[in-house]
């Protein structure tokens, strides 16, 4: 491959892996601005992942892959209302349950895998669609319009979201919750209700993130194949200062940091004339991760007033 | 009375709204205990009482946003159970809170549209706003539909909550304190609009702890004194003593007597003192301010103009951009609380519960939170329990501060008897400056009176004073000279002679400068 070619397939691959941040960034993104931290978005993706391969593989269910993928937003949703349990009607605290969430969700995903794969498991799900015309452009093309079903819906989900918190009557109960529940409260917006649906869409929105890594991307499931995602996903969240269009940004450049090999490849860079290990690369979402969050706090303003504070009725 | 059924705000009119023999109680506390009160279309009723007398749980029962254990709420002789906000809402109850409930981060249209639960899943803001617009204009409350709530003053999100209840129903409005956070121009203004309303057919509820606008305002007053109602009487010709006296149960002194006093040295010098607030704003800008000892200086202004940066600024708990603090003459701008603390400051903070004690230490821990390490109360590395129990006995007995007893958690205190205590312990130190930021707020009329005493013998014992309040009413007993601060810059300064309440008002208005 030459140098053109090998930055367009980097491009796609960009595309490609900043699905599973999107769906996982932008349901933590709504789950946040109506005043609740989930941190157990790793757990929901690793079970969302394995749900949506097991439905599809032949070794399992063998279903279509939308049932699939389906099945990976009910299961997600599923933690998500027993998030909301915990932490808005039991009023947890709520960074010790999300842990408690991602780990298990990595653990019971492990256990299915197990028991009901026995160690392996793959299915091809969602093939790329070439849409007409568009896809036939030079360059642009390959990048944007031959991507597969669960990438196109990834990027639709973000003028969606940024419509619904905005545009819509539960959008502004959101921020509303977020910012000033006893305000909210007085205006007979039903507080608990908003956190407990706004959980319940986190949840699936990180369920169908699992399922874009396992059936859209790789084709395969292995034990924590999230590789720290799911955590990735709440610091975007604070890297887009609660916005679904920054979100997408830091999707794209999070997604850019995974694949960072192939451009280190690209661009030729290298260290002392030696090629930079692979090891070192793999950190650096990481390293990124880390850095967004010390960078966050200049967000503070941007922050939902109410973030991670339970509500009592009473209490102002 | 006007017996039409519909408002200018286009709702029906609620001709009677009666609350009877209302039973409410919390974990260890009769909050209501039988209450009766009821409220005419026309009428401008005041719930007086101080605070803890059941006057808002009364309130938030009839809005829905508390169960009555045990009662009944009638409303045009129909009785009603409001089991939220909403359910009162619809029936034209309207509630404008102390604490404005009003979400910073949205639109005036915003908030009002929060409070739509029909229609589709798209919020209709154009229709909003343009309601918004007509209510502003047929009650003369002048709003921006588009104005972000952070953006406007305390007087222009007060006209938001109202505009809003109105837009909603608002038949019957309950004011819970409002006039509590407004300067007196707006006070004022408020009052217009409230006269207004009534003249209208609203029924209106009005609660209050002060006195002369309770009897400038309303009608009809209601006492309320711990969670019972004391007595219902028309307002025509009664006498404010009397009003004082079912409120608290005894004879009031209203206002401390003011001994002329000589003064002595600057204890406390304020030089272009600028200070950011948490934002990284300038909350003060270039203030310059001098107390002596002997003298109490006020600083009056409407929240949220930077009295509480100064106090923090002073006390060495926020650090100052630039200019000088001189305590007794020493530069103190960089050094640390405890070298502030030896130089004889002491600081009674706005928020007590979280800078003026540790709420689950003992009333005897919290007396020696500053002076835990030295003679008598340390003897090396250990604690010595008994003089440090003798000593918060002495401080309990010295300042009648009602305790169990010494090892009571002082969270368990009531409010007044949590600020005597912190008085008690600062003052224990014999200190040559003092800062007291609103030291009565929310504290009972007793305590009051007693703090307000205490502060007086603290100046006549030789000792600077500064007093920052939002209560203009104490300022103005208490203080030698005014200052009044607005956006960070001391606009005014006055002596006792010249205090003026129209003046004052107007400089923390921002509308009126003036020096010496």
């Amino acid at each position: 491959m030459n140098f053109g070619e090998i930055l367009v397939e980097a491009l796609t691959l960009t595309l490609l892996y900043a699905t599973p941040y999107l769906y996982s960034a932008l349901g933590e993104l709504f789950v946040q601005r109506s005043g609740v931290l989930n941190l157990g978005v790793e757990g929901m993706m690793l079970m969302g992942a394995f749900t949506a391969i097991f439905a599809i593989a032949p070794a399992g269910l063998g279903a279509a892959p939308l049932m699939g993928v389906l099945l990976a937003a009910a299961v997600g949703a599923l933690m998500g209302l027993a998030a909301a349990v915990v932490n808005v009607t039991l009023q947890a605290e709520q960074g010790i349950s999300g842990i408690g969430f991602s780990l298990f969700g990595l653990g019971l995903s492990s256990l299915l895998f197990k028991v009901l794969a026995g160690g392996v498991i793959v299915a091809s799900g969602f093939e790329p669609i070439h849409i007409p015309l568009l896809s036939d452009m030079p360059i642009i093309g390959r990048i944007f319009f031959q991507q597969n079903l669960m990438v196109y819906a990834a990027f639709a989900l973000v003028p969606i979201s940024a419509w619904v918190i905005n545009r819509t009557k539960w959008g502004l109960q959101i921020r509303a919750v977020g910012q000033n529940p006893a305000a909210a409260d007085t205006m007979g917006v039903n507080v608990v209700r908003v956190r407990y649906t706004t959980l319940l869409l986190g949840g699936a929105l990180a369920g169908i993130a699992g399922a874009s890594l396992s059936i859209a991307l790789t084709g395969i499931f292995q034990e924590n194949m999230t590789e720290g995602r799911g955590f990735i996903a709440v610091a975007l969240v604070y890297f887009g200062g609660w916005s679904p269009w920054r979100v997408m940004l830091g999707a794209l450049l999070f997604s850019i940091a995974n694949n960072l090999q192939i451009w280190v490849q690209i661009l030729e860079v290298q260290i002392g004339g030696q090629p930079i290990p692979p090891n070192l690369l793999i950190m650096v979402p990481y390293i990124l991760t880390i850095a967004v969050l010390i960078f966050a706090r200049q967000r503070k303003r941007l922050e939902p007033a109410a973030l991670t504070k339970p509500f009592q009725r009473g209490e102002n | 009375m006007s017996q039409t059924a519909t408002l200018p705000s286009g709702h029906r009119q609620i001709q009677q709204a009666a609350l009877r023999q209302i039973v409410k109680r919390f974990p260890g506390v009769l909050a209501n205990d039988r209450v009766n009160f009821d409220v005419k279309a026309g009428e401008i009723h005041a719930l007086l009482g101080e605070n803890g007398a059941g006057k808002s749980t009364l309130m938030k029962v009839l809005y829905g946003l508390y169960q009555p254990d045990d009662g009944q709420i009638l409303l045009d002789g129909q009785p009603m159970t409001f089991r939220s906000p909403t359910a009162a809402l619809a029936s034209g109850i309207g509630m404008i809170h102390q604490h404005f409930m009003l979400v910073q981060t949205l639109t005036v249209a915003e908030n009002v549209a929060l409070g739509i639960h029909r229609g589709g899943a798209v919020i209709n803001l154009e229709g909003v706003r343009a309601r918004v617009h007509e209510l502003s204009l047929t009650y003369g409350l002048k709003v921006d539909p588009d104005a972000y709530i952070w953006q406007l003053s305390v007087g222009e999100q007060q006209r938001v909550e109202i505009v809003k209840a109105l837009y909603h129903g608002g038949a019957l409005l309950i004011l819970d304190e409002p006039t509590a956070v407004l300067t007196p121009q707006e006070v004022r203004e408020l009052f217009v609009t409230l006269k207004q309303m009534r003249e209208q057919g609203h029924a209106l509820i009005f609660i209050s702890h002060k006195l002369h606008e309770v009897q400038e305002l309303c009608d009809r007053i209601t006492v309320m004194r711990d969670g019972r109602v004391i007595d219902t009487i028309a307002n025509e010709g009664v006498d404010r003593r009397k009003l004082a006296r079912m409120m608290v149960g005894r004879d009031v002194t209203f206002v401390p007597e003011h001994p002329g006093v000589t003064l002595g040295e600057t204890r406390l010098a304020i030089q272009h003192l600028t200070v950011r607030n948490d934002q990284g704003l300038a909350a003060l800008r270039d203030v310059s301010l001098e107390v002596r000892s002997g003298e109490i200086v006020g600083i009056a202004g409407v929240s949220g103009n930077g009295q509480r940066e100064l106090a923090e600024a002073i006390s060495g708990l926020r650090a100052a951009a630039s200019g000088e603090i001189l305590l007794s003459g020493k530069p103190m701008l960089r050094a640390s609380v405890s070298e502030r603390l030896r130089a004889g400051l002491a600081f009674v903070p706005e928020e007590r519960m979280k800078h003026g004690i540790i709420g689950a230490f003992s009333v005897a821990e919290n007396a020696i939170l500053q002076n835990h390490g030295v003679p008598p109360f340390a003897r090396g590395m250990f604690l010595n329990f008994g003089d440090i129990g003798r000593h918060a006995r002495g401080l309990i007995e010295r300042f009648n501060i009602k305790a169990p007893s010494t090892q009571t958690p002082a969270k368990n205190l009531s409010g007044g008897n949590i600020q005597k205590l912190i008085l008690a312990r600062e003052l224990s130190r014999q200190p040559v400056v003092l800062i007291a930021a609103q030291p009565t707020r929310g504290v009972d009329i007793s305590a009051t009176e007693y703090i307000h005493s205490v502060l007086m013998a603290q100046r006549s014992a030789g000792v600077a004073i500064l007093l920052i309040s939002e209560d203009l009413d104490e300022i103005l007993a208490l203080s030698d000279r005014v200052a009044v601060l607005y956006e960070g810059q001391i606009v005014g300064m006055l002596a006792r002679a010249a205090f003026d309440v129209e003046t004052i008002g107007l400089m923390m208005a921002g509308a009126h400068h003036q020096r010496d």
